[in-house]
């Protein structure tokens, strides 16, 4: 559902307002998977405006908040290495590891480059021949294929000091995990719009079938979400348990089959570390056996590192939607975004940074 | 980090395309939309089309990116 001038938003919005107002007759408890939609419904405030039986929580779809504090470390080991310069994408700069931060290791002098694209870091290979190029590999299934192919084109170049850090996430697996959680209170999902670009709504549907959980691959502006929230609702109405698609113009049920061939192709399943709610089996992706060559985790001899939780710190609860950001005590006191102390509120897509930046009122 | 924006294909050169990504000139890997064509619109993420997505929803989605960046701007 799209706008055209904000005389229609307003109005198709009160439409979906009052939908939902009348929908919402018992307490229904909804998770929205993504860190874009957790920014979305707080910058538009959605908290405040929809009635107090629909309850709205966060899940662990900030890749950067996921990622776990022995991967983190791992990395920062990594980037301090003489020879090597660490290709990034922003966000990662200031998350901390038990000791620093990339920004920390900058500052000290380790060569850390923030680029846009995985093509940029690749760049940075061929123009430093004699240095070793790593791409720190975080993110979902909306990521994954971009790094898909600049290992691929490594590979087609020869370019051999170039190599992906992969600490990739995989939504299918962390929702069965959530689903199989029995701490999870959730009615439904607004599942991620982009990252179903790719797997497609189909690769949701076991929630439906298998775990009687509902869900709408949803868009990313106000509309979009109440429009997502209605569907969810409407179902429960007419019984009905499904994953359906609110974002038509983007998703469709089989997904974007050249990007997951990619993925195929260069990464396989791997069980993996996510900050909060610990491991998930083939909740990851890594290199296939015959990429190890731009493997950075078999180029190079890291050591493991322990997972630590940060003292007073609760983004695992707010990963799982067990607590508003609200609820932790170092929120906005110790814990704020020039000085954060947990990823949630690191990341501009966690939900605590779009708590604090958007000034949430509510607690529900 | 799951953003994705607008834009559209001016021009494409082996695998990479040039785009008119709100008013500024971008290039972008096609290699997710193999069958992407010069003028086609589609979503872009970290440096590539992900997606190839319909003029009216491109123009809606930029239009509204737009406005959100000048709400910011009055704040």
């Amino acid at each position: 559902m799209k706008n055209t001038n904000s005389v229609d938003t307003k109005a198709i919005a009160e439409k979906y307002l009052e939908e939902i107002k009348v929908l919402v007759d018992q307490p229904y408890t909804v998770m929205e998977v993504c860190g874009t939609h957790t920014v979305a419904i707080a910058k538009n405030a959605l908290r405040d405006l929809l009635p107090s039986q629909l309850r709205l929580v966060s899940g662990p779809g900030c890749p950067v908040c996921v990622t776990d504090s022995k991967d983190i470390d791992r990395f920062l080991y990594l980037a301090a290495q003489p020879n090597v310069i660490t290709a990034t994408f922003g966000d990662m700069m200031r998350v901390p590891g038990s000791r620093k931060s990339l920004q920390i290791l900058k500052s000290e002098g380790a060569d850390i480059r923030i680029v846009y694209s995985t093509l940029d870091a690749l760049d940075l290979a061929r123009k430093n021949p004699d240095k070793e190029v790593v791409f720190l590999g975080v993110g979902f299934e909306t990521t994954v294929p971009t790094v898909a192919v600049s290992i691929e084109q490594a590979e087609k170049e020869g370019i051999k000091n170039y190599s992906v850090l992969s600490m990739h996430k995989l939504v299918p697996p962390v929702l069965k995990a959530l689903a199989e959680d029995p701490e999870t209170q959730v009615d439904g999902f607004l599942d991620p719009g982009h990252a179903c670009a790719i797997i497609g709504s189909k690769a949701l549907e076991f929630m439906a079938k298998d775990y009687n959980m509902p869900g709408v691959v949803t868009g990313f502006d106000g509309l979009d979400i109440l429009e997502g929230l209605v569907m969810l609702l409407r179902q429960r109405k007419e019984g009905r348990c499904e994953i359906e698609i609110q974002y038509q113009k983007v998703v469709k049920p089989e997904g974007n089959l050249a990007a997951q061939a990619i993925i195929n192709k260069i990464f396989e399943p791997v069980d993996a570390y996510f900050r909060g709610l610990g491991l998930i089996p083939k909740g990851g992706l890594g290199l296939r056996k015959e990429y190890a060559e731009w493997d950075a985790g078999v180029k190079f001899a890291l050591p493991e590192f322990e997972s630590k939780e940060i003292p007073g710190c609760r983004c695992g609860n707010v990963l799982k939607g067990q607590i508003s950001p609200l609820e932790c005590p170092l929120f906005a006191r110790k814990c704020t975004p020039l000085t954060p102390v947990g990823p949630c509120m690191v990341s501009s897509e966690g939900s605590c940074a779009a708590y604090y930046r958007y000034a949430q009122r509510s607690v529900k | 980090m799951c953003l994705a924006i607008p834009a559209r294909v001016l021009k494409i050169e082996d695998m990479m395309a040039e785009v008119d990504m709100m008013g500024n000139k971008r290039t972008v890997g096609t290699h997710l939309v193999p069958e992407v064509q010069v003028g086609d619109y589609v979503l872009v993420h970290a440096g590539f089309a992900i997606e190839i997505v319909d003029q009216e929803y491109a123009k809606e989605t930029e239009e509204l990116l737009v406005e959100e960046a000048m709400a910011r701007e009055k704040y």
